[in-house]
Order: C-alpha cells, then sequence, then structure tokens
C-alpha cells in the first residue's frame, strides 16, 4: 500500500499528497499525522494537495478530520494548492470544508501558520519592573 | 460511425478500493477522449469516484462499465452495477445529509449533481443499477 | 454510386489526354469568378493538386467519392473548402472551382456522339457530387470558424486583470449568461492560481441584470475561491440588482461586497496591510 509522506520542517509538518489517493491510503494518512503531531509537538499542519486532479467526498472528510484533531492537539491545519477544477466540483458537490483554512501555496501557508502564532504571543513577564521600587 | 450506443466500453470490477482509484483513471481516460472541459472531467471523474466507493461499501462489491459515447455531441457514460441489498428509501437516500456508512451523506446526491443525466434502478434486495453520462459542452 | 467502374476509367482516360491543356483550361474558368482574390500561382497549385488526386482516384476504379479509393480525393477537396473559408470565400466561390471541370470537359467532348454524350452526362453528375461535398466541407468549416471566434469573443469580453500586487479583478460587462458565468468563474480562479493572489474582486457594475442561476455561479466562485485560500469581492451592485438578489432570496451570506471597485480595492489594501504590516512594523 502506499503511504504518503509527512515531513517535519521546524515546528510545522509538511504533507504533500502526489498519488491517486485510494481511501485505505487516506485512513493511513490520517493516522500517520495524528501520531507525528503528538510525537513532534508541531504547531502546524500543511497539506499540499495541488497534484490531487479529483478531491471526492472521502478524501474531503479526511481533510476536515485531520483538522478537527490537529486542533485537539493544539495545532493548525492549513490546506493548500487546491485546483481550479477541483474547488468547482467540491462546490458543486455540496462539500465546503467548513472549518478548514486554506492557501494558494505552502509560502502563503507558513505565512497564516506563523500569523497564527504571533497572535499566541504573550510577552515575556518582566519580573524586574514589577520589583524595583519606582526611584526618583 | 454514428453508432449510438457508443463505443469502446471497458469494464472493471470493483472488490476493492484500490479498484475505485482505477475506476477514476478509465473515466479520466474517456472523458480526455470525448474532449470533455477540464472543469467537466473533473466533475465526471468525482461523480463516478463517490458512486464506485458506494458500489463497493454499500452493494458489496460490483462492475462499473465506461464508455465514450458519440450523439450530437461526445459524452462519457458510466454505469455501475452491483447485487446488494438495493436502496429501500430513493428519495432519502438522495438527500443531501443522508447516510448509513457514517460518510458525509453527499454520495449520490452530490453525484446526481454533478452529471447531465442520472439513472437509478434499484430495489430492495435487488442490487442497484446506475448509469450517469456527462456531455461535452 | 455516380459512376460504373468503365466510365470511371474512361474519365481517367479522358483527363489524361492532353492534360496541359485540360488543367490551363480549368485554372483559367475556375478563376474568372474570383476576381484575382486568389493568386494564380495559388489556384493552379490546388487545381493541379486536386487534378492529380481525381485521376489517380479514378485510376483505382473510383465508383463514388464516398467509396474507400476517394479517401486521398476527399482530404483534398476538404482543404481546399477549408482553406477558401477561411480566406472569406463565398460558399459559390469556392464550389465553383470544382464545378468548372465540367466547362473544361465539355469543350473537348463529341456531344453528337450518344456514346459520349451518355459517358459526359456520367461525368457530370459525377462531378456534382464531387461540388456537393465541398459544399459541406465549406460550411462544416465555417461553423468551425463561428464556433472559435465565439469563444475567443467570450474570452475577449472576461478579462481578468491584475489589479495590485496580489489583487486580481474581472470587470463585468454585458448580459452574463450561465455559459459566461461558467466561463468567467474557470478565469478567475486560474488567474489566482497563475499570479499567486489571494484577493479577487468580480466587478458587476456593467451588468444590467442578474438571475438566480448566474447569482449562483457568482456565489459558487466565492466559495471555490475560499477552498482554494483566496478571497473573494463583489463590487458595483447596483440598487436594482440589488432589489433582485432581495426578491429571489438569494443569499450572499458572510461574502463582502462593496458599492464600488475602488471601495473593494481599498478593503482589500487594507485587509492585507494588517496581515503583512501586523508582523513586520506593529502600529505604535
Amino acid at each position: 500500500m502506499d503511504r504518503v509522506p509527512v515531513l517535519k520542517l521546524g515546528d510545522v509538518l509538511l504533507v504533500s499528497i502526489q498519488v491517486d489517493l485510494a481511501d485505505k491510503t487516506t485512513v493511513q494518512l490520517e493516522e500517520d499525522l495524528s501520531e507525528r503531531i503528538v510525537a513532534t509537538g508541531a504547531r502546524g499542519v500543511i497539506i499540499d494537495i495541488s497534484a490531487l486532479d479529483i478531491v471526492d467526498s472521502f478524501v474531503g472528510r479526511m481533510l476536515a478530520t485531520i483538522a478537527a484533531i490537529s486542533r485537539v492537539l493544539d495545532a493548525e491545519t492549513v490546506v493548500v494548492g487546491m485546483r481550479p477544477a477541483v474547488a468547482i466540483t467540491l462546490v458543486e458537490l455540496g462539500l465546503s470544508l467548513h472549518g478548514i483554512q486554506t492557501a494558494l501555496n505552502v509560502e502563503r501557508a507558513l505565512e497564516v501558520l506563523s500569523r497564527a502564532r504571533d497572535d499566541d504571543w504573550i510577552p515575556p513577564l518582566d519580573t524586574e519592573d514589577d520589583t524595583a521600587p519606582a526611584a526618583p | 460511425m454514428t453508432g449510438d450506443p457508443g463505443e469502446e466500453a471497458q469494464t472493471q470490477a470493483v472488490v476493492s478500493d484500490q479498484d475505485v482509484v482505477r475506476v477514476r483513471q478509465l473515466v479520466r481516460t474517456a472523458a480526455v477522449t470525448a474532449k470533455l472541459s477540464l472543469v467537466d472531467q473533473t466533475k465526471v471523474v468525482t461523480a463516478a469516484s463517490e458512486l464506485a466507493r458506494n458500489t463497493l461499501v454499500y452493494g458489496g462489491g460490483g462492475s462499473v462499465q465506461v464508455r465514450v459515447v458519440r450523439q450530437r455531441r461526445s459524452g462519457v457514460r458510466v454505469e455501475l452495477a452491483d447485487d446488494g441489498p438495493g436502496i429501500g428509501d430513493l428519495e432519502l437516500a438522495l438527500t443531501d445529509g443522508y447516510t448509513t456508512g457514517g460518510g458525509l451523506g453527499l454520495g449520490l446526491s452530490g453525484a446526481r449533481r454533478l452529471v447531465d443525466e442520472f439513472e437509478i434502478d434499484t430495489a430492495p434486495g435487488r442490487g442497484t443499477r446506475i448509469s450517469i453520462v456527462k456531455w461535452a459542452r | 454510386m455516380a459512376l460504373s467502374t468503365d466510365e470511371s476509367r474512361r474519365m481517367a482516360d479522358r483527363l489524361r489526354t492532353d492534360s496541359a491543356d485540360l488543367v490551363a483550361t480549368w485554372v483559367a474558368k475556375a478563376g474568372a469568378p474570383l476576381t484575382g482574390r486568389l493568386s494564380e500561382g495559388e489556384l493552379r497549385r490546388q487545381i493541379t493538386e486536386l487534378y492529380g488526386v481525381l485521376v489517380a482516384a479514378l485510376d483505382e476504379g473510383m465508383t463514388d467519392l464516398s467509396a474507400a479509393p476517394g479517401g486521398e480525393l476527399r482530404a483534398v477537396l476538404a482543404d481546399l473548402s477549408r482553406g477558401r473559408a477561411r480566406q472569406g470565400f463565398s460558399a459559390t466561390e469556392t464550389a465553383v472551382s470544382v464545378f468548372t471541370l465540367k466547362d473544361a470537359l465539355s469543350g473537348r467532348a463529341d456531344l453528337a456522339d450518344p456514346a459520349e454524350l451518355r459517358d459526359f452526362l456520367s461525368f457530370n453528375r459525377f462531378i456534382d457530387e464531387l461540388g456537393l461535398f465541398t459544399f459541406s466541407s465549406y460550411s462544416a468549416a465555417r461553423e468551425e470558424l463561428i464556433a472559435d471566434q465565439a469563444e475567443q469573443l467570450l474570452e475577449l469580453s472576461t478579462p481578468v486583470v491584475k489589479l495590485w500586487e496580489g489583487v486580481v479583478a474581472v470587470p463585468l460587462v454585458g448580459t452574463l449568461d450561465s455559459a459566461r458565468a461558467q466561463v468567467v468563474m474557470e478565469r478567475l480562479l486560474q488567474a489566482l492560481v497563475d499570479t499567486g493572489s489571494p484577493y479577487a474582486i468580480i466587478d458587476i457594475t456593467g451588468v444590467p441584470a442578474v438571475d438566480t442561476q448566474v447569482a449562483q455561479h457568482i456565489l459558487k466562485t466565492v466559495v471555490a475561491a475560499r477552498l482554494m485560500g483566496a478571497e473573494c469581492l463583489i463590487s458595483g451592485i447596483r440598487p436594482q440588482i440589488a432589489q433582485t438578489i432581495v426578491a429571489l432570496g438569494i443569499e450572499f451570506g458572510d461574502i463582502a461586497t462593496k458599492a464600488t471597485l475602488a471601495d473593494a480595492l481599498r478593503h482589500v489594501l487594507r485587509r492585507s496591510a494588517a496581515r503583512t504590516g501586523g508582523r513586520a512594523e506593529p502600529v505604535a
């Protein structure tokens, strides 16, 4: 059975689907990704589907599930590179992939993820300020 | 040359999830031969994928026939057949979001929206036969 | 069947006797109605080629244009018709190049001889068949031409323009039918990929009316763009169209609509500034 490779880039996992997905491969990817998110402590997942010439409801559901799982594991999922014909077909099929973030390409997806992290950013607690007396 | 039943019928048995992939490839090739636009190719391949998975999951396997049809326009006809339990309430099965298999419930209803012609012949205990056609614009 | 096998042989013989003179007469007669719009050299080349394949086909005992030995002849005739159709000649002007073979032949037949008259009538019938074939290939070529032009017009009427770095727009002008709306949709989405633009604006200032189907197409485009990771705005909705949209009960949902293209562009620029600026140079 084919297995889709999962690459780690810093705290982001990158999955580039290059084969016509059989259903078992799709399910396998779901499992692999959940494990890798926990094992690597990844904060973001990018799924590149630019090589897929169709996305049917099975693959659509996989994308939604991965997004939901990664959210539970505190990671953000971005689906990138959907082809126009695929997008038009998905709309017609009635699949709007609610709750899934999308980006045009991997570069944009990295921007989206880093923005999400900026929002999380908390200024370091400046303990000195608290303790130092307001010296005249 | 004018024979309307079409030509080059290809048959693919559907007994595993790999066969669903093969059905997609057969339909893609036929759609290219029938000169469908890229979007229409994508639509008919997606519809065939949904229906072939239904044949596998609900029909317990079956067979798919793919052919290029030429009438006034050219097109692709995909016929799926299984000897599974059949569908009792067809209207309900064609409703968006209705599922008995834990899916999204978009297989039948979604596939119907993606093609130009959609015929279904089914009854409990008699299996299911579905025929879809997508014409070149 | 236009000719018997014997007749086709006799016709080949007839064409072969003094062939140079026959071709010259044929070229002269065929050239007259074209009034110099086709160079004589070009016409001579076409007629000579036609003559060559005609004699070859007759030698093979062709009795009917649609039969197997006529394959090359059909191809040459179809080529001739297509060429003339593209050059703007009329159907008559095209077919006359074939029919003038009759004139060229009649000058050399002794029509007082009953046998020769019979042959000549058969040849005529056969040449008619060639002419009719030319007519039908001509009209097929014209139809192709018209379909091509309609498609080109469709593309011309839906330009996708790059408005700003990362922003593409389609200004729609004129009536939108379902076919055109679909073309717009596909081209706009492809432009997003090609230019890597995360924003698209559909401006419908120039659209006089929107029906349910067209509105649906626009909505689908917006949703499809979202699936691809881009945001799509609609600008230039005129009051009547806004009324129709509400009257038809079409849900625009959370789709951003702006009064003018300028408003839409400003909105997009502000948003993308907030995106990149928020990180690079935090607001003091």
